[in-house]
Order: structure tokens, then sequence, then C-alpha cells
């Protein structure tokens, strides 16, 4: 059984796990979990990138080496002006339409600011980007950005880096019944598990990076989240018993029926 | 305009001292359990004398795995850039106080331009400007014109200066400022009157109302500190700052905000400390700073002994300077006095080194200017302007 490939825009993807890139205690180790992760696309925080200095710079030439798709995001800004600049920098710096699409004006839980978000979106679209947008979980804000021209929609499993899973669940559900376009889960995957069920429950994809970044041994945690997403979509592939909260009587009482 | 000055005076010092004396176990329990989510109550258990005798090492495991948690395996490395000694105010732990027969110095635009030829050679991407406060010298303008100066050289600038107007930081802002630290010094009025003698800082309300007025300008992070030793209450000062803090963060949520927590060490002006703050004094501030701030910037300086650094870089701290002069030309070998004496006098490769052998990354940027680009249309010109004139420095490419 094929677990069917990801395609985001023109582009197919074989692995459905998205790696960021902050927190890392190396290059050396964010190159070593890219590639134990087997993971075909990273996020980097535009404002860590540092394209003129490279001898100082852990993260963008130990992408490169990997040969990973590079995925620039504008994490720091705070609406859609400085988002359009900054997506517009990391168009001329790093020679890529894609855009992970991030403003959040709370430094505090880093919360996305939806109204912003939706407008940057509706720019850039029409400027020629391809915007996978980190949004909040709702439902409604999902299909306006699609409408608005979004390549993919980023909803949140919980807080930035609280490794907290998907406190989101509910409205989770909703957002990939009605998708037409990708839904990767971004933000709050704190454990392989969280990842398993997201893709359980039908998601393209997720993003993880914290519980990468931190944990005693980053290599071996890739390999788990790896095995995680895959083992999570093959099961949303096969079809997954309901679940009941009550026990199914061997006498039922219409058994006289048939 | 309604600042933190209205919730200050109603607070009363000795039954603030009083509550954090007498805090009970099962308080101090309750803020590890719930991860310091109770507000200042929980940063009271966390800062009581209690804590520190009975619990430091719960704290500070917590405080080590929230912080893990929240910047990753990684610490950031700016450099202070001292750009004047020149001081109105007279303050008796000040190296720079103005009774002090000290040579003075304010460095002109050449002699800033080889300084940040200096530091970028080190590395350095985020420098923090430092000056005394005297207004005819070094003034709004002379800032504004030493941000627009080094802007093209440095991704993150940062102030520690006079207090200024809110109008007065929007222009700074314009001209590509990221943050202002300003240190109340001391929460206690006595302390504070005693010893800020003389000049503008002696008014205690302007400076303490000094971060509303930038959380109104809209500057991107505010950094607050209390100079540890000034009063003897070391507990109730900090209890205000993360009650300022806390009230800062409410009223400008998008704004940042970094604590440091300079001791007061041996300088020109030379006075005792009323309290020493001892090690394990300064490692409970922090753990309880941290629990009660999960995001917070926390800062460490080159007051502090290479070998203290060390083990309280897992503990809290987020970012470090490294290889600091703190006097004016500093890093051009210029002689004149320092603000403070240096107790790491480890290179900044030095620091990196360890940095790196204790497995952390050294993060030279955080910040890009194309993020301040869209409030600041004139950079532009500013910037090629730079580029094309004659100077003498030397960018590391």
């Amino acid at each position: 059984m094929s677990d069917g490939t990801l395609k985001i825009a023109d582009q197919s993807f074989d692995s459905r796990l998205f790696v960021g890139t902050g927190k890392f205690s190396s290059g050396e180790t964010l190159s070593q979990v890219i590639e134990y992760s087997e993971t075909e696309m990273v996020t980097v925080a535009m404002k860590r990138a540092n394209p003129k200095d490279q001898a100082r710079d852990s993260i963008l030439p130990f992408i490169k080496k990997c040969g990973v798709r590079l995925l620039p995001n504008t994490s720091g800004v705070r609406d859609a002006k400085e988002a359009v600049f900054v997506a517009q920098m990391a168009r001329e710096a790093l020679n890529t339409n894609w855009l992970k699409l991030e403003i959040h004006p709370d430094p505090k839980y880093l919360m996305p600011d939806p109204v912003e978000t939706l407008n940057a979106t509706q720019e850039l679209a029409k400027d020629g980007f391809i915007i996978l947008p980190y949004c909040h979980a709702d439902p409604v804000l999902c299909k306006k950005l699609e409408d608005a021209g979004a390549a993919a929609v980023m909803p949140l499993g919980s807080a930035i880096g609280s490794n907290r899973g998907l406190d989101s669940r509910e409205f989770i559900r909703i957002i990939i019944e009605q998708a037409s376009l990708p839904v990767i889960i971004d933000a709050g995957i704190g454990r392989p598990s969280h990842a398993a069920e997201a893709m359980e429950m039908g998601a393209s994809a997720v993003l993880v990076n914290t519980a990468l970044a931190v944990s005693n041994d980053p290599m071996t945690m890739a390999i788990a989240f790896k095995d995680a997403v895959r083992a999570g979509r093959s099961a949303y592939i096969a079809g997954m018993g309901s679940e009941s909260s009550d026990a199914q009587p061997t006498s039922p009482l219409t058994g006289f029926l048939s | 305009m309604t600042t933190y000055i209205e919730k200050f005076n109603q607070i009363s010092w000795e039954s603030l001292t009083r509550k954090i004396e007498s805090v009970t176990r099962e308080k101090v329990f309750l803020a590890i359990n719930r991860e310091g989510r109770g507000g200042t109550d929980d940063f009271i258990a966390l800062v009581s004398p209690l804590a520190s005798k009975e619990f430091l090492e719960p704290i500070a495991r917590l405080s080590h795995s929230l912080t893990e948690k929240r910047f990753g395996k990684a610490m950031r490395l700016f450099a202070p850039l001292y750009l004047s000694n020149e001081c109105n105010n007279v303050c008796d732990y000040c190296g720079f106080s103005l009774g002090n027969e000290i040579v003075r110095k304010t460095l002109n635009e050449a002699e800033i331009l080889r300084e940040a030829g200096l530091l970028r050679k080190m590395g350095f991407d985020h420098v923090l400007l430092v000056t005394g406060e005297s207004s005819k010298k070094v003034g709004l303008d002379y800032i504004n014109q030493a941000l627009r100066t080094l802007r093209p050289y440095f991704s993150n600038l940062s102030i520690e200066v006079q207090p200024m107007q809110q109008e007065d930081y929007e222009s700074l802002k314009a001209n590509g400022l990221h943050a202002v630290l300003v240190y109340q010094e001391t929460y206690n009025r006595e302390s504070y009157a005693k010893h800020h003698i003389k000049g503008k800082k002696s008014n205690f309300d302007w400076r303490l109302a000094t971060p509303d007025r930038l959380g109104k300008a809209g500057v991107h992070k505010i950094g607050l500190g209390c100079l540890f030793g000034l009063t003897k209450d070391w507990r109730t000062d900090a209890f205000f700052a993360a009650h300022h803090m806390d009230y800062l963060q409410r009223k400008y949520w998008k704004t940042q905000y970094s604590m440091s927590f300079p001791r007061l060490r041996p300088c020109a002006g030379e006075i005792p400390p009323e309290i020493t703050l001892s090690d394990r004094d300064l490692v409970q501030l922090i753990c309880a700073f941290r629990i009660f701030n999960h995001e917070l910037e926390i800062s460490i300086s080159t007051r502090e002994s290479s070998e203290l650094r060390n083990h309280l870089i897992p503990l809290g701290v987020t970012t470090m300077s490294a290889g600091s002069k703190t006097n004016p030309g500093g890093y051009g070998e210029d002689d004149s006095l320092e603000q403070f004496e240096i107790s790491d006098d480890r290179s900044v490769s030095e620091v990196s080194e360890f940095l790196n052998s204790a497995g952390y990354d050294v993060v030279w940027k955080d910040w890009d200017s194309s993020y301040d680009e869209p409030n600041n249309i004139d950079y532009e010109t500013d910037f090629s302007k730079e580029q094309s004139s004659d100077r003498n420095l030397t960018l590391v490419s």
C-alpha cells in the first residue's frame, strides 16, 4: 500500500515531516537531524539567517549541504506590512518564492494574528509567493486563507514550543474535513505520538522543531518522529475502526429481528 | 498618561518584605508545581528565603527545563559599545559620576566606526550603545547620529542611555533602535534618594515611568533591572522589578522584555555595598524570574566571573556579553576609566568556544534590519550613503 505523495503547489513530497531549525545545539546536530528525519523541507527564520556572514550562521550552510527545500519564515514580524517586506527580502536573499508566513505580535505565546495573516496572504499571493500561513486552528479562517491564495494551511496544535500536542484537536478535525488544500499541523507537537495522532486524523503533514532540538538525543528522536509520521499516515489510509464507549452486548435487544 | 507609578505607590515596601519573609512551604510547592503560572504570588514564593534554603535545587531544575524548552540549546551574544563617559549625575556607586576626576571622553563618528569595525571583526552583530547621562553632550541628536552611523553594520542596536521622552524614543526607533535598557537601580525610594545625589537621575518618578514611555513609543524590547547591593531588602527590590514587568507586559503586550541582575562592584567612586548579593542569591533570582516569566530574556554581563558565568548558563540565562570593554574607545585600547570592573576577561572566541563545548550554539544574529525597514523608509538612502563614503571600517564578509 502506498501512502501517496504530498503535493504542495507544484512540488511533491515523499516525507510528510517538516522540520524547524531553531534551538539546536549546533549546525552539525541540525544537519544530522535533517538527515535522520528524512525530511524534504525545513523552515528557517529570516532573522536568524545570516547570508552575509556564513561563518557565523549555524543554520543556512547546514541546510544547504543537506539538499532539502528551504522554507523561509517571517517569525518576529508583528504585522502584515512587516511580513510582506521580510518576505520580499527572503525571496531575494534565498532565491525562493516559498514562504512560511508567521505573524505573531504577541511575544509571550507567539499567537498568530488572524487578521494580519489573512491580509498578508492576499497581498503575497498576488505577488507570486507560495504561501504556507501559520494560523489558529480556526476552520473559517482556514477557508478564508484558501480563498486568499494560500498553498497550504498550517493550523497550530498548541502554542509554539509548548510540547502540549493537539489541544486544538476538535477544530483540527473540522479543518481537515473541510480542506481542499494540504493541512500541515504546526506548533505544539512535543512527542512522536502527537505527530502520529495528527496524521491518523488525516493531516497532510506535521512540522516539528522544539521536540527535536531540545531532546537529549536529537538523532534518535528524528527517527522516532519519522516513524511516527509514517505510522500515523498508514493508519489513516488503512482506515481505523470507530471507537465506542459502550460495550457491545452479546444478546442485543433487537437480536430477535434477524 | 497613566503609568506604573500609580500601581507602585499602592504597595507598601514593608508589608511586601514581611510577606516574602513569611512564605510557607505550601506556597513554594504550589509555585513549582504550577510552573509559576500563579503570577506575582508565585514570584514571592520563589524569591523567598525559605525557597533558597529548602528548594533551590528543584527551582533550578525547573528553570533549566523551561529555558531550554523556550530558547533551546542556544546562547545569544552581544557586546556593549561605550560611546561616552560624560555624566551630569552624582551617583555614589558609579565610575562615571560627575564628581569623579576622570578623563572624560565622547567618541566622534570616526572613533565610533573604529570601535564598530573591531566589534564586527570579533563577530558581533548585536550591540548595546552605552553613554552616561548628559543631555548636552550625548543627547537625542548624538544618539540618533550614532544609530544612523552604525545601522548599516549591525543587525540589532540597543541603547542604555539617559531616560527620554516618548517622542524622542519614536525618533530613535525610526533610526534603527531596537531595544532600550533602563534599570531602576532600586525600587526603594529612600535608598534611591541616598545613592542618586544630584542630577536628573535623582528624580525617581521620572525614571520609573520611562518604560511606560518606551511602551507607548512602540520600542521592540524593554530591559529592566536592579543594581543589587544598593538596597538591603534585595528580595523586595526583585519583587518590584517582577511586578513592574508584569504591569508592562499586560499593557504593552507587543513588547519583549529582558531582565538583568547587575551586582554592585568596585569602581572609581567606591562605596561599600549595603549588602552583598551572594552567588546563591543570584542563582535564586535568575531562576525565580525564569519560572515567573518563561519567555523573558535574561542577560548576564562580564561583571560576573568566568567560572560563575559558566555555571549560570544552563540555569536560565539566554543572552551574554563577552569580551566587553566598559570605557569609551576601549576596544581600540583607550585607557580612560571604565564604568565598572570586568570580572570575566576571556576573549569572545574563548567564550564562544566554551559555549560550544557546553553544548550551546552561539547565536550572533537574531534580528534582521529588514524587520525594521517598512517603518523606516529613509534607511535605504542612508545605507547607500554610508557604503559609498570614505570610512576606515573593514566589514567582515
